[in-house]
């Protein structure tokens, strides 16, 4: 177990290397089993993982730049734990429901890498190391928008690439400026994350760096208004890549907000909250406004996934441990539920080569299957309790309810939009009469998209009805990035809001 | 009745001439044998010209500085070793693609290597000293050894391109020789060291006079490192000369002019003279900012990478104005790792020359040319990706990590908002690296035939593509010796 992340990091990679010299044929069955060891291998260790310890578990270190202070630094801790699950079972999910013939010995291969990337993120505790996965996650998330896409690809590709390319930029700046503020501190160079809790930084720097690493951040998860990539990317992506893009990249960006924004700067980030926290709301009401005004399926989940990404961030800025476990609950929940869905289109629009709602109707009655399935995922999205939604959504509302609960109020209103919008999205394309003539011959789910979206309906329902375990887990961590922030904080200001939060009733 | 001058060849300390005199014996050697037989095959010229590079190399190593010799003269610091090594290691690499599978009427000719080596040498002198007649020699036996290697490669293109260079060189030296008049008149010395100390002891007055002398030897120095204003040949010289040519031209004088500019500009900076970093920083935006939007619109890949050349030069100004031992070390760093990519980068285009024009006539590498190249030669469009992203610095690949140094040394001297500009330029880059990517991954190919893209390919080639691809994907495990060597060297040279 001395190994266990690196190998979880680069098992995808040096399979994706080995994956370049076998035969076409065979190459998505390599894929599904390179992804199924993967998720073994996570799943291995969620069990080893001692969930009553809330700091880093399976800690590697080993020094790449000593005299700089970069080194290759790996640990898990409640927080990432179940993103990098989430992360190894969405790409197995997504390469079992694979169908694409073109190229595909290119696109098993750049999915491996993606997921090597997507993994690397949630597990590095060294900065710069983190950027560098940050960064390459970009790559095969370009080459699989822009190659296999449809309609505009290599706009949209690019689009998304130097968007969140640039949105990064000045996180790099950030991130050598806070190496340097360490070593004025200390006399040593570390870009380490645990080291850099440690250190107290004066309020006006704060300020600073939380915009330059907010920046990076807002656009990769997206925020309003940086978010009009979003669309573009999953209306040209193809399945494989809107599940993934949905279901894991999006959520570095909330990670992140977790990881580095609140316990390196605390006092910014309350004294942030409420413009931050109005932004969330608009997002989560705009998007809502705007996902009910599509016409394309595709495009609607596209703006329902940024109207849920508002609420993971009104949780995470809830600051308290309601909030933010709610908000990482949401996450994974959000992943299950956007990757199914996107999934959900990808199947329609394989055998319909559209995705407009006006070409649907009734099609409950052709493919009663595929009508059950959806119904389930589309009641999770809403986030109908006894669904995985509720859990996640709930408690981040409630944790935000102890900062203000006139924003509550208007975001948890949001989610009556978000009922709306799904359910007429539902009545449009499955009940009725099957007016179309090319409807009425559909072929109902076949067995591979069966067993790619099963087990995603099974999460919804039990993680739904008992998220207990993964909730303690996360909360133990959760609750010790808070202790970070009441350490560090600076002003009395900051100081009193974290105790109001964090406190039952409201301050005493 | 003059005095006999009478000097101990002890005190010459000729040992710091060896390297160069090792590369010079060559050249006139490979003259004589040419003289002798003429049935000599290019084989036989490259490995000679490497063996020579290969001593040099060992007598470079040989040598502990700092120490003076030949009256003075020639100076051998860490800088000016790690200057050498760059210049001998980036010249065995050139010298290797040589080796291509179609026939090209220069290799044939022994005058080819001997210029190289004549060139290899001036180069050496240039970095290897402080004083400014000897830099002023070096700096012209490696230009104009140099020009006639653009024009060796017998191509209309390549013959404007050789006159360009030499006529915008011919400028520049006339701008060398002003800016050293004007420091001699100024100080009575042609000793950077004197000519620092007698200019601080007077607080650089006449400012007037100072000003011009730093104009001057900024612009002649702008020639070399193809600094905005004076980058405009860059372009067109590139496209003219063979691809790896221009791959060693954007990195091995560069890093000559480079150590004549860390030489020379320390002198302000450790007395902080304000204009003097302002120009600096002004002339690094500006080229940076320039080079960069340029390249967005060029059709050709050899002109956008003679465009990111000169951007790369704008990055590592910076540093220059802001000095220090952190600062210098970047410079090399970043000129180390850049070395492999770029030479990589342009080795790929060597590769991929191919007489036949499917593509119109007006460029040899248009972007178009590379069209789905993913399709129909999937390993070498996977390569040119990976030096792309890195030109791009693009994480974990090796320029990203003398970015990384770089930028940090900037931020460190205070200068955060010249660093924001930095990674808001990196980020218009990599716009145009993309596009190249975008052909060759995500357009349909133009032609069935994988074979025009390695048409020029052998094994040689493929070797040194090796080489530089290694050094650029595992850059991360060997930043660190370097970087320790880089500090070592540095620091020693008192920078």
């Amino acid at each position: 177990m001395e190994h266990i992340l690196s190998l979880i990091v680069f098992f995808p990679l040096i399979a994706g290397i080995f994956g370049f010299v076998i035969n076409k044929e065979n190459v998505k069955t390599f894929g599904i089993s390179v992804a199924f060891v993967e998720f073994l291998l996570s799943i291995v260790l969620w069990i080893a993982y001692d969930p009553t310890n809330s700091g880093y578990q399976f800690v590697e270190y080993s020094a790449l730049i000593p005299q700089f202070g970069v080194g290759f630094y790996l640990g898990v801790d409640g927080i990432s734990l179940f993103l990098v699950i989430l992360s190894t079972f969405m790409t197995l999910v997504s390469l079992v429901a694979l169908n694409i013939k073109k190229d595909i010995k290119n696109l098993v291969i750049t999915i491996l890498f993606l997921e090597m990337t997507l993994v690397g993120v949630f597990l590095s505790l060294d900065m710069i190391l983190f950027y560098i996965f940050w960064e390459l996650s970009l790559i095969p998330m370009l080459y699989i928008i822009g190659a296999w896409g449809s309609g505009q690809r290599i706009y949209a590709a690019i689009k998304f690439f130097l968007y969140t390319f640039a949105g990064s930029a000045l996180m790099l700046v950030g991130i050598l400026y806070l190496g340097y503020q360490y070593y004025l501190a200390t006399g040593t160079w570390s870009f380490a994350i645990p080291d850099w809790y440690l250190l107290v930084l004066p309020f006006n720097t704060q300020l600073w760096l939380f915009g330059a690493f907010f920046l990076a951040f807002a656009v990769k998860v997206p925020m309003f208004p940086f978010h009009t990539w979003l669309p573009y990317a999953h209306g040209q992506a193809p399945t494989v890549g809107s599940i993934l893009l949905a279901a894991v990249m999006l959520k570095m960006g909330t990670y992140a907000f977790i990881r580095f924004s609140l316990p390196l700067f605390p006092d910014a980030s309350v004294y942030f909250l409420y413009p931050v926290a109005i932004i969330a709301t608009i997002m989560v009401i705009y998007a809502a406004m705007v996902a009910y005004a599509q016409k394309d399926i595709k495009q609607v989940i596209a703006y329902s996934s940024i109207s849920h990404m508002g609420i993971i961030i009104l949780g995470i800025f809830a600051m308290n441990a309601e909030g933010i476990t709610g908000s990482i609950f949401l996450m994974l929940s959000h992943g299950i539920v956007s990757g199914a869905l996107f999934m959900l289109v990808g199947v329609i629009y394989d055998r319909r080569h559209t995705k407009l709602m006006s070409e649907f109707g009734g099609l409950a009655t052709v493919m009663p299957r595929y009508a059950a399935i959806f119904g389930v995922l589309m009641m999770a999205a809403v986030g109908l309790p006894l669904t995985v939604g509720f859990v996640g959504e709930f408690l981040s509302l409630l944790g935000f309810y102890r900062v203000s609960w006139e924003i509550t109020v208007i975001a948890g209103s949001g989610i009556i939009l978000g009922a709306v919008y799904m359910l007429t999205l539902y009545r449009k394309s499955f009940f009725g009469k099957v007016v179309k003539e090319e409807n009425k011959t559909l072929k109902d789910l076949d067995k591979r998209e069966f067993a790619a979206l099963i087990p995603l309906v099974a999460l919804v329902v039990i993680l739904g009805v008992y998220p207990k375990p993964i909730l303690t887990t996360i909360d133990m961590s959760v609750r010790k990035t808070i202790q970070t922030m009441e350490r560090k904080a600076l002003l009395p200001d900051t100081k009193k809001f974290l105790l109001k939060v964090n406190s039952i009733g409201g301050t005493k | 009745m003059l005095n006999p001058i009478s000097i101990k060849i002890a005190t010459l300390n000729l040992a710091t001439l060896t390297p160069m005199a090792i590369l010079a014996f060559g050249a006139l050697a490979i003259i004589c044998i040419d003289l002798f037989t003429k049935r000599l095959d290019k084989s036989f010229f490259v490995m000679f010209t490497l063996l020579f590079i290969f001593l040099d190399f060992t007598a470079l190593i040989g040598l502990n500085g700092p120490s003076r010799g030949f009256f003075g003269v020639m100076l051998v610091d860490g800088m000016s070793m790690l200057a050498q090594g760059i210049i001998l290691i980036s010249s065995a690499l050139f010298i290797i693609t040589a080796l291509s599978n179609k026939p090209f009427k220069e290799f044939k000719k022994a005058e080819y290597y001997a210029l190289f080596l004549f060139m290899i040498v001036g180069f050496q002198f240039m970095v290897a000293t402080d004083n400014l007649i000897l830099i002023f020699i070096g700096l012209e036996t490696a230009s104009l050894a140099l020009y006639t290697l653009i024009a060796l490669h017998n191509r209309n293109k390549a013959f404007e391109a050789a006159i360009k260079y030499f006529t915008m060189g011919a400028l520049a030296a006339g701008f060398f020789a002003m800016a050293s008049l004007i420091l001699y008149a100024l100080t009575g010395s042609i000793e950077l060291g004197v000519i620092s100390k007698v200019l601080v002891s007077r607080g650089f007055a006449p400012g007037a006079f100072t000003l011009a002398g730093v104009v001057f030897m900024l612009m002649a120095l702008g020639f070399k490192l193809s600094i905005v204003p004076t980058h405009t040949w860059t372009p067109d010289v590139y496209e003219g000369s063979s691809a790896p040519l221009a791959g060693y031209m954007s990195v091995v004088p560069k890093i000559a002019g480079l150590v004549v500019a860390i030489r020379f500009f320390d002198i302000f900076l450790s007395s902080q003279i304000q204009w003097v970093q302002d120009i600096l920083i002004f002339l690094a935006v500006l080229t940076m900012t320039l080079a960069n939007i340029t390249a967005l619109v060029q059709e050709d890949v050899k002109r956008m990478l003679a465009f990111s050349s000169i951007a790369h030069a704008g990055f590592v100004l910076t540093a220059i104005m802001v000095g220090g031992t952190q600062a210098n070390s970047a410079i090399f760093l970043y000129w180390i790792l850049f070395m492999f990519t770029n030479i990589g980068a342009f080795t790929m285009l060597w590769i991929a020359r191919h007489k036949k024009n499917l593509w119109g006539s007006r460029y040899q590498h248009p972007f178009t040319k590379f069209s789905g190249m993913v399709k129909v030669a999937p390993m070498m469009a996977t390569l040119f990706a990976i030096f792309m992203f890195t030109l791009a610095g693009m994480p974990p690949f090796s320029v990203f990590w003398g970015k990384l140094y770089l930028i940090s040394s900037v931020i460190n001297s205070g200068h955060v908002v010249l660093a924001v500009i930095m990674v808001i330029n990196s980020a218009i880059a990599i716009y145009y690296y993309m596009k190249l990517i975008v052909y060759m991954f995500l357009k349909d190919p133009i032609t069935e035939d994988g074979n025009i893209y390695i048409a020029n390919s052998s094994t040689p080639i493929k070797t040194i593509v090796g080489i530089t691809l290694f050094f650029t994907v595992a850059a991360s495990i060997f930043v660190q010796p370097i970087l320790s060597v880089v500090t070592e060297l540095i620091k020693s040279s008192g920078y």
